[in-house]
């Protein structure tokens, strides 16, 4: 184990003779993945294969569904929600669950509505107040769960009344109240497109953040003495995601083109993976929902994880909110009621987030948010109406929750629960 | 791995003890599962704390690293009352545990495991220097682990008891607690272990082991505690006691009362 290794020596994670594929190259990423899965970790797969099949179906029943145009405006759907379903996701990882997201979404577009009209407010102060008040809000959930030990679905089901009973306060009378269509956040959220130009641009930037991050990856792995990808398969992966990423852009481009909205969205998606899986806070998050006491005993506070992670969720319930309010250029006592709550939930679920705690993805918020909006999308293609598009959205949901509970039993019998 | 073979004598204890316990009480309801004990584990010793079942030998090692705190009694570390109330005070003050049910993240990967709490980084955790380190403990474990990457819910029993010990080791702890920590190892592994302990004896750390393997207690330790219901019932040097002496005492065929004349028992003199 001396400091500098002789290349052709054995690589730290390699000497245990049972390692069967070697992790270095192409060939040993596929063997794990095929290991993984045989033992019951699926990961992001029955999520992508159902993703395939319901957006297949949806363009053989119509030729529109697939079309630059529906896709573009499907995902500037997405966003919105979207944001408020990556706040369940980390809620989902501690094994707790925030019913309210969706009154507080509507809380945050009340105070947006008479913030900008009424109170005359500039519009970064009344953001500013939306997001102050879902931080309180998560914070008195925190405290309540930390140090009364309410469960969770109780503290935010009250929450939800309450704070659907602030958003009514708020509107006062009128119950609804129009945003003015010059206000930056309506043209944000409605008018806002990647310039053309731009748009590959910034696929290519992204593809090469990607091999950056990789080849760091693979430069720090030599340097501890560890196997790492090989450049052929960094240059392959690579090469898939700039070509996946530049035709995505140039089909899209053929209509109106990649939305802020959205981008703003992906790019919180990322931030949160990085938080999740490369900080402090993200290990403690994950430890706190595998093992509770064993996070306590390991000197973690876990008090501390619990209220920074219900303050987040409610936090990215407000933006969540703000952002639909922009949208439809409107708030009102119907902003965020009804399926909102059990939408966001269903995306977190769909996307592969374990409703037991501890296993999941920023990345799920994603993946289920599209699957979502690709449903109620291609029903309205369909014009089947609003029942028909709960029942398909439960129906897909049960299936996403049957799909977490299976492997979990299949994990337990493989001695991995 | 004989870097130090002088019997289990005591011959590099610290003069004064590393930690020192006076009356510890806890009850866990109308359990009274520690009444009055007394302990004192001296840097560079092996101090082996016996008992049978439901003696109380993990109640006492959880209430030193802050799971449970005392009821009442006094704690002394290094010479200076400490309070221990949260495991990051045990954990400050540099006493690491291997608890009986390990304590281990079923969904985090034996890196994740290992250095929880205490990861290496700065804002960003650097995760190649964690897995390097992580190897090398497991190495001086002589641990069977074919990846460090994998979830610790699929190690074996023996596996993940070999990372909680090395986990224990991160650190340079003053005093390790081990609750029982060869109770699901190989032969090699348990020979590793009882090494380590031996090693870490050698270095100058105050060890506390907990087992019911008395041949284990008799290769490595240099005093035995005994707790009987909850109570002190003797202190043994082993150097001068007999293996029937100590089991009478953990059966209670001999009481602390009872044996207060006997020759082998030695009163905790401070
Ligand atoms: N968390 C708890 N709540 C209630 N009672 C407890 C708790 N922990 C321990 N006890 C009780 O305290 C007593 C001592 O238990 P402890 O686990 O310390 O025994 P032990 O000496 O470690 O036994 P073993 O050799 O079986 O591990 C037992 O009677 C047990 O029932
Ligand atoms: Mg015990």
């Amino acid at each position: 184990m001396s400091a500098s290794a002789p290349p052709t020596k054995t690589r730290l994670d390699q000497q245990d003779e049972r390692i069967i594929n070697a992790t270095d190259g192409l060939r040993g990423a596929l063997g794990s993945t095929v290991s993984r899965v045989r033992s019951g970790d699926l990961g992001a797969i029955p999520v992508i294969a159902g993703t395939v099949v319901i957006f297949v179906v949806f363009q053989i029943l119509n030729q529109f569904f697939l079309s630059p145009a529906n896709l573009s405006n499907l995902l500037t759907e997405c966003a919105a929600l979207g944001v408020i379903a990556l706040g369940i996701v980390v809620v989902l990882l501690v094994a707790q669950i925030d019913l309210s997201v969706g009154s507080m979404s509507g809380v945050a577009s009340a105070i947006l509505g008479v913030g900008l009209t009424q109170a005359g407010y500039p519009l970064w102060l009344t953001v500013l107040i939306a997001i102050a008040v879902g931080a309180v809000v998560g914070l008195i959930y925190g405290a309540s769960f930390n140090y009364i030990r309410m469960p969770s679905f109780v503290i935010t089901l009250a929450g939800l009344l309450i704070l659907l009973g602030l958003q009514l306060k708020i509107l006062g009378p009128n119950g609804s109240i129009n945003i003015p269509f010059t206000s930056p956040i309506v043209e944000f959220m409605q008018n806002s497109y990647i310039p053309r130009t731009a748009a590959y641009v910034l696929a290519g930037v992204v593809a090469g953040a990607y091999l950056f991050s990789q080849v760091r990856r693979r430069q720090r792995r030599i340097k501890h003495d560890l196997s790492s990808a090989s450049v052929l398969s960094i240059g392959l992966k690579t090469a898939a995601a700039l070509v996946v990423l530049e035709f995505a852009t140039w089909y899209l481009n053929k209509d109106r083109g990649i939305s802020a909205p959205f981008v703003w969205f992906v790019v919180l998606v990322v931030i949160m993976n990085i938080m999740l899986t490369r900080t402090r806070w993200g290990r403690s998050v994950f430890a706190v929902g595998g093992n509770a006491e064993a996070a306590r005993r390991s000197g973690i506070n876990v008090n501390r994880v619990y209220i920074s992670v219900f303050m987040l969720c409610s936090v990215l319930a407000a933006v969540g909110g703000l952002m639909v309010a922009g949208r439809l250029a409107t708030a009102s006592i119907s902003s965020g009621v009804g399926d909102t709550n059990l939408n966001a939930i269903a995306a977190a679920v769909i996307g592969g987030t374990s409703l037991f705690g501890g296993r999941g993805s920023a990345y799920s918020a994603l993946l289920g948010i599209i699957v979502i909006a690709g449903i109620a999308s291609g029903l309205t293609l369909l014009s089947l109406d609003a029942s028909v598009r709960f029942m398909i959205t439960g129906a897909v949901l049960f299936i996403a929750v049957a799909v977490d509970s299976l492997t979990r039993r299949s994990r337990q019998a493989h001695g991995k629960a | 791995m004989t870097d130090d073979d002088t019997s289990p004598t005591t011959t590099g204890r610290s003069a004064s003890p590393l930690l020192s316990l006076r009356g510890i009480n806890k009850t866990f309801g109308a359990v009274r599962a520690l009444s009055g004990v007394d302990l004192d584990v001296y840097g560079g010793e092996v101090v082996a704390l016996l008992g049978d079942n439901g003696a109380g030998k993990s109640t006492l090692v959880k209430v030193l690293a802050g799971v449970h705190p005392a009821d009442a009694g006094t704690i002394t570390f290094k010479g200076a009352i400490a309070n221990i109330s949260t495991p990051a005070d045990a954990k400050a003050l540099g006493i690491a545990t291997i608890f009986q049910d390990l304590a281990l993240c079923d969904n985090l990967d034996v890196v994740g495991n290992l250095f929880l709490g205490r990861e290496t980084g700065g804002f960003f955790l650097s995760e190649e220097q964690m897995e390097e380190e992580a190897w090398g403990l497991l190495r001086q474990l002589s641990a069977k682990i074919p990846s460090v990457r994998i979830p610790i819910a699929s190690l074996s029993g023996g596996q993940r008891q070999t990372v909680a010990i090395a986990r224990a080791l991160i650190g340079e702890p003053a005093i390790v607690m081990l609750d029982e920590p060869t109770a699901a190892l190989g032969v090699q592994q348990t020979q590793e272990v009882l090494n380590m302990i031996d090693r870490l004896r050698s270095r100058g750390h105050g060890v506390v082991l907990i087992t019911h393997n008395m041949a284990d207690v008799m290769s490595v330790a240099d005093r035995a505690v005994v707790i009987r219901l909850g109570r002190n019932n003797g202190d043994f040097h082993m150097a001068t006691t007999t293996h029937a002496d100590i089991v009478a005492a953990i059966t209670g065929a001999v009481t602390v009362e009872a044996a207060a004349t006997g020759v082998d028992l030695e009163g905790i003199s401070v």
